[in-house]
């Protein structure tokens, strides 16, 4: 039997490492784009494109954008005064979806890691700490995950805000809304335990 | 190659996209990794954090090789560890100091169970965990073969009275023996030996002096470059704890 050419095995190789898709289901996903050239490959192609020409980090928040600022730092709407500090921009888009936070963010771009070199400069720590001496912020809500090196990283970056006069903040730890406690593991059980408040 | 064993959980790397590779200090086979399959997924996530305690079943067609882990929460400490800043970075010096001077697959059950110990400490929020873990850096040193004797003056034989200890030989030395040489030896905090309070500012002391015998044998014995930022972050923490009104 031929195999496809090598574009097609180049594209199968590419799609290969992207999230959810190993070696089969991107030669499937390959075949699809090839049958739907006109409706899917084409206009895929030209995303792609322009993504990869136009989309950056954001200069001022690690954000995506497709200028120099993203959509949410050029926002006047939106509350300069609170910053919410993410791990990642999916973090952002999770908080974004929720529609509940008006402030601005600040994306670290992963946590803490000795191991793998990630030191508080590699994540914008320090330019954390200068963004809220400059724009007054009054408080930082740090959102980022109740793991070790989460909690680890939010430490840290408490530490980059000591004297800087912002509030800092933490989301709150516990029972998630559905969640039942049987299903739930002892750590969450305790931390909402003692994050318990008057009813 | 198979064995079931239990252990701390002491760090986990994400591998590929859903398996990680994790680091435990178990009780007979020493420092070991292996990949768990699926432990970068969201289920294991609670189960996969550093500092539970998990029971293993470790499988490999040769010893040498990574091998699989299969595991299950004994005891869960993330949460409790977590609920303090100090006790954070006690856990992750803890951790990154045996992560970067203990050899792989090198058994010793009594740092297991004193690392252990001062997991549980650190999860409880015991109030006294600086001096637990200055102790489990000393007790660290010997396991490391770097131990120190504390246990009478090298020069007088004087069991009583220790207050220095020579960087050279790690040894004790009585005040009145030192006093000469006060400026080269460094200073013993009595809490170590038994003797006072483990104030704030004996903790620092005590945590300069293991970390000199970490920095000069310990870390070059292992052809580091230097100790672990995570211990670093720790000294400054206390220190600034001893510093702090009433901290002393």
């Amino acid at each position: 039997m031929t195999g496809p050419g090598s574009e097609i095995e180049r594209l199968i190789e590419l799609m290969a490492k992207l999230p959810g898709l190993g070696p089969r289901s991107a030669r499937r996903a390959a075949l699809a784009l090839v049958k739907r050239r006109e409706r899917l490959l084409l206009p895929l192609a030209q995303a792609m494109a322009e993504v990869a020409e136009r989309v950056a980090l954001c200069e001022v928040c690690g954000h995506v954008a497709t200028g120099p600022r993203c959509g949410i730092c050029t926002d006047a709407r939106r509350d300069a005064t609170r910053l919410c500090v993410v791990e990642d921009v999916a973090d952002l888009w999770a908080l974004e979806r929720a529609g509940v936070f008006k402030g601005r963010y600040h994306v670290l771009g992963g946590t803490l890691s000795a191991l793998d070199g990630v030191t508080p400069e590699s994540l914008r720590i320090p330019e954390l700490a200068a963004r809220v001496r400059a724009e007054g912020v009054v408080e930082v809500i740090l959102a980022v995950g109740a793991t070790m090196d989460g909690q680890t990283t939010a430490h840290v970056v408490a530490d980059y805000l000591e004297g800087t006069g912002a509030e800092v903040t933490s989301l709150a730890k516990g029972v998630p809304v559905g969640g039942e406690l049987d299903y739930l593991d002892d750590g969450t059980i305790s931390a909402a335990l003692s994050a318990r408040k008057a009813f | 190659m198979d064995w079931r064993d239990e252990g701390l959980l002491l760090g986990i790397r994400d591998h590929g996209e859903s398996s990680a590779i994790i680091d435990v200090l178990t009780v007979h086979h020493g420092r070991h990794s292996g990949l768990v399959r699926g432990g970068a997924g969201q289920k294991m996530s609670a189960v996969l954090q550093p500092g539970t305690q998990l029971a293993l079943e470790w499988r490999a067609r040769l010893e040498e090789h990574l091998g699989h882990f299969r595991v299950e929460p004994l005891q869960s400490r993330a949460a409790g560890i977590m609920a303090g800043r100090g006790t954070l970075a006690a856990f992750n010096a803890m951790a990154a100091l045996i992560q970067a001077l203990v050899p792989e697959r090198a058994p010793d059950q009594g740092l297991h169970d004193a690392s252990v110990a001062l997991a549980d400490a650190l999860a409880a929020q015991a109030p006294d965990w600086p001096a637990i873990y200055a102790r489990w850096e000393v007790q660290f040193l010997e396991t490391l073969g770097f131990g120190l004797d504390l246990e009478r003056c090298a020069v007088s034989g004087a069991p009583d009275g220790l207050a220095f200890v020579s960087p050279r030989t790690g040894r004790a030395v009585t005040r009145e023996a030192g006093s000469p040489w006060a400026g080269k030896l460094l200073p013993l905090p009595g809490f170590l030996i038994g003797r006072g309070e483990p104030s704030a500012a004996a903790v620092v002391e005590a945590l300069q002096l293991t970390g000199w015998f970490l920095a000069n044998r310990a870390v070059a014995a292992m052809e580091r470059d230097a100790l672990p930022e995570a211990r670093e972050r720790l000294l400054r923490l206390l220190d600034r704890a001893a510093a702090a009104p009433g901290g002393g």
